[in-house]
């Protein structure tokens, strides 16, 4: 599944689309302390946090993560959008807590619709 | 690329949510150079930890990278207080951040650990009252 199909799923608010769309989600990661998921956040992976400010996105782009979800409801604020949008990071928002956001898109992604 | 490319960096001090700008420069960079995807993952992840610190700890500094076709080296100095237990700072979850770092989402301990754990050599050489100099590579 790519970020867009993600996209097209409306699941998830659109926060910004970023330059990556076409690009193949290949796993789920969830953490919200940056200092963790900077050093294990998979590359191209779907990354599910609450902690979204502006570093949330810096260390999105610099692991290389495919896209950001922000879950429970968490919203970034002015200025961080506007790093998303410049900087070509997709950022999607969810209201439902992190496990039930990562294991929907583990299922979509995995394409199985199960464990 | 037959010569040595000489990026060089100011971290300004205090700027948390600046703190990156160096890192994202470097990795567009190296992808406009064509540098394999993994080792450009690698380098920005350790420059990003290395520029955190210097923003948390260290009041800014200068980060230097030079490319060649054969590595990448990152050569981070700053000015700051110095590391007293360089083996204590090196082990995972060991923090002297503040909360309102912490706060934030980082001061795990994980910084120095993700740096050596990202790159091929890291060399520390630190006074204590006098600055921090780190000298990261990661082979091409």
């Amino acid at each position: 599944m790519t970020v867009r199909e993600l996209a097209d799923t409306k699941k998830y608010r659109v926060v910004n689309l970023g330059d990556g769309a076409e690009r193949s989600i290949g796993k789920v990661f969830c953490c919200d302390l940056l200092s963790i998921a900077m050093g294990r956040a998979p590359a191209g992976c779907a990354w599910v946090t609450v902690m979204g400010n502006m570093n949330t996105l810096a260390v999105a782009s610099l692991a290389d993560a495919a896209c950001v979800i922000l879950a429970e409801g968490m919203e970034l604020d002015g200025a961080s959008v506007k790093k998303a949008e410049e900087q070509g990071i997709t950022v999607f928002a969810s209201e439902e807590p992190v496990f039930d956001t990562a294991l929907e898109i583990y299922r979509m992604i995995s394409g199985d619709g199960g464990l | 690329m037959d010569e040595a490319i000489v990026l060089k960096y100011e971290v300004s001090p205090d700027d948390f949510t600046r703190a990156g700008e160096a890192s994202s420069d470097v990795k567009s960079k190296l992808k406009q150079m064509g540098v394999p995807p993994d080792a450009v993952r690698k380098v920005a992840i350790a420059m990003y930890e290395g520029e955190i610190n210097m923003v948390i700890h260290a009041r800014g500094g200068e980060i230097t990278v030079t490319i060649t076709p054969e590595k990448i080296t990152m050569v981070l100095a700053d000015v700051g207080p110095g590391i007293p237990d360089v083996e204590l700072a090196m082990q995972a979850g060991y923090s002297t951040a503040p909360d309102a770092i912490r706060s934030l989402g980082f001061g795990a301990g994980m910084g120095l650990p993700n740096m050596k754990k990202y790159t091929d050599d890291m060399k520390i050489d630190t006074t204590v009252g006098v600055g921090t100099t780190i000298t990261m590579v990661v082979n091409l």
